[in-house]
């Protein structure tokens, strides 16, 4: 091997711990047993986590952020498949220019989609609430759903669908029979993506969630701006690792893949 | 050969194109109601003031020295973000491109790992190692390094190393997506017809990788504008970025005609850098929808 490759592949590998470093270090401050954030933190406990589930408020948004997500990114995970159909079936320029209109909310700085959802929700009263939470989040989430799914639906062959439907099936029979089934991996990574980006939504939240509907994320930001509390890692630690599950879940869902086509 | 409305081949035409509006038409209200009207309402705000039309919260970019330093800071910032990711993410990519299938999924694995972990997680985490006496300056501290702390949060420096960090997997994983597509034929030729490994990566590989790292570009770069989290937790109120202002004026001032103008230049400036880009590679490239 040449010097300049075992330059690049070391200098690559000092970048890649460079980049798990900040996501797994705050596991062990999360089990530290003193109030400052030490490292090595001098004694070991549980006790931020007991904090966490003691607290009647972290808990309260514990549960707002867990609904959130699971309500916003099924509904995301509906409407942007059947959205990611129509775009794949239509060949009209007027439907492409419509593509870049769904994926508007992934290019929009998030604090002007924040003022924006704020000035609607003040005027039809839905700031504050759990149903405008999961709408804003339904919004954020379909860009992810519909390029997944897109992705999908390019590698499956139309011909399939065409055999169902002219042996006499209908569209709506022909699309969960034939179609879903070889491009469930897409939907379930499109779906996992929406669940994990409703989790983690903060701006949003910060401009319209409020009162008993805060959101985990807007608690931990207002919290952070005031002191560096271990609490918030012990959160941080939790939300790491679902992160980190929902990687492996999309992964394993790509595994079992059905093989397309081949054997068709 | 005209068809006539009768023609099958018409109503069946027609018939998928009915479906086709009914299977967007939710997505489209959604998309529609909470971001493109509020857009349009927000150009509205920012041209009016007592209910009479004006230009005042524009001719502010001129007049308020806040308004030019914000943009500047964030454009410098921006800046700096987009070249550090490439230096950083190129590597990545190349190694993980030409690695065997076993460790080039190890490399993406350490890549999309911390993509998919919260933004304000990570935020909190640089906070930590950053600060004062975080881990970062203690270690250094240690071993004689350095005498006092070094000074790496609560001004620039922090929020562009956070940022680099939050922002390294969107330029990876284009990079990588173009970098697999290139023919290993290609280098191989060029090699065999004598040029020197040098010369066949910026002969051959280099030009053939130059969209995605144009597609990365964009996304960084973009992204960057329009970041919040991190210059709000890391900058320590010295770094103040566009979105900052934004937020400021609603937050405090209660400034909506400001809020608006300056979103609506935000936004202009975004959708410029996706226009010049597009020139070079299409949009739903660079979003990875195609």
């Amino acid at each position: 091997m040449s010097l300049s490759r075992i330059i690049l592949y070391v200098a690559v590998g000092l970048i890649l711990v460079w980049l798990m470093v900040p996501v797994l270090i705050i596991v062990p401050m999360s089990f530290s047993g003193a109030r400052f954030l030490a490292f090595p933190p001098p004694s070991w406990s549980l006790r931020w986590y007991e904090a966490y589930l003691e607290s009647a408020a972290w808990m309260q948004a514990t549960r707002v952020s867990l609904i959130l997500a699971v309500s916003s990114a099924i509904i995301a995970t509906v409407l942007g498949t059947a959205a990611a159909y129509a775009l794949n079936l239509s060949t009209s320029r007027l439907v492409r220019s419509l593509q870049v209109v769904l994926l508007l909310p992934l290019v929009v700085p998030i604090v002007i989609t924040a003022v924006g959802v704020f000035l609607v929700y003040a005027n039809v009263g839905l700031l504050a609430t759990m149903s405008g939470l999961i709408l804003a989040n339904v919004m954020l989430g379909l860009p992810f759903v519909i390029i997944s799914v897109l992705t999908g639906l390019r590698k499956f062959d139309p011909a399939q669908e065409m055999v169902s439907r002219s042996l006499g099936m209908n569209r709506l029979r022909t699309f969960f029979i034939v179609t879903l089934p070889q491009i469930r991996p897409s939907v379930i990574s499109g779906l996992l993506f929406a669940f994990i980006s409703a989790l983690d939504e903060t701006v949003v939240a910060i401009f319209i969630s409020g009162g008993e509907y805060q959101t985990l994320t807007k608690r931990m930001f207002t919290a952070l701006r005031d002191e560096i509390d271990p609490t918030i890692a012990a959160i941080s630690t939790l939300l790491t690792a679902i992160s980190f599950l929902m990687v492996i879940l999309v992964s394993l869902s790509a595994r079992t893949a059905p093989r397309k086509n081949a054997d068709a | 050969m005209s068809a006539s409305p009768s023609d099958p081949s018409v109503v069946h035409k027609r018939q998928e194109q009915r479906l086709v509006l009914l299977l967007l038409a939710p997505s489209l209200a959604v998309v529609g109601c909470l971001l493109i009207v509020p857009l349009c309402w927000l150009v509205w705000q920012s041209v009016r003031q007592d209910g009479a039309f004006t230009l005042a919260h524009y001719a502010r970019f001129f007049s308020d020295a806040v308004y030019w330093t914000t943009f500047l800071q964030t454009f410098r910032i921006a800046f700096i973000v987009t070249a550090v990711t490439v230096l950083l993410g190129y590597p990545i990519a190349y190694v993980a491109a030409g690695a065997s299938r076993r460790w080039s999924i190890f490399i993406l694995a350490m890549v999309i790992l911390p993509f998919w972990t919260s933004v304000l997680v990570r935020a909190y985490a640089w906070l930590i190692l950053l600060q004062r006496r975080g881990l970062v300056n203690s270690v250094l501290t240690d071993f004689g390094l350095i005498q006092n702390p070094l000074a790496l949060v609560n001004n620039e420096l922090g929020t562009v190393i956070a940022t680099v960090h939050i922002l390294l997997p969107f330029m990876v994983l284009p990079l990588y997506a173009t970098m697999q597509k290139i023919p290993a034929e290609l280098t191989m030729a060029g090699a065999s017809l004598g040029g020197t490994p040098f010369y066949v990566f910026t002969r051959v590989f280099l030009p053939l990788s130059l969209p995605g790292v144009v597609a990365g570009m964009v996304l960084v770069f973009v992204l960057t504008l329009g970041f919040y989290i991190t210059p709000e937790l890391l900058g320590g109120g010295r770094t103040y970025m566009v979105s900052m202002l934004v937020s400021r004026n609603i937050e405090v001032y209660n400034e909506w005609g400001a809020a608006s103008s300056i979103s609506i230049v935000l936004l202009a400036c975004v959708f410029l850098v996706f226009r010049l880009a597009s020139l070079i590679i299409p949009f739903e490239r660079i979003m990875g929808a195609r």
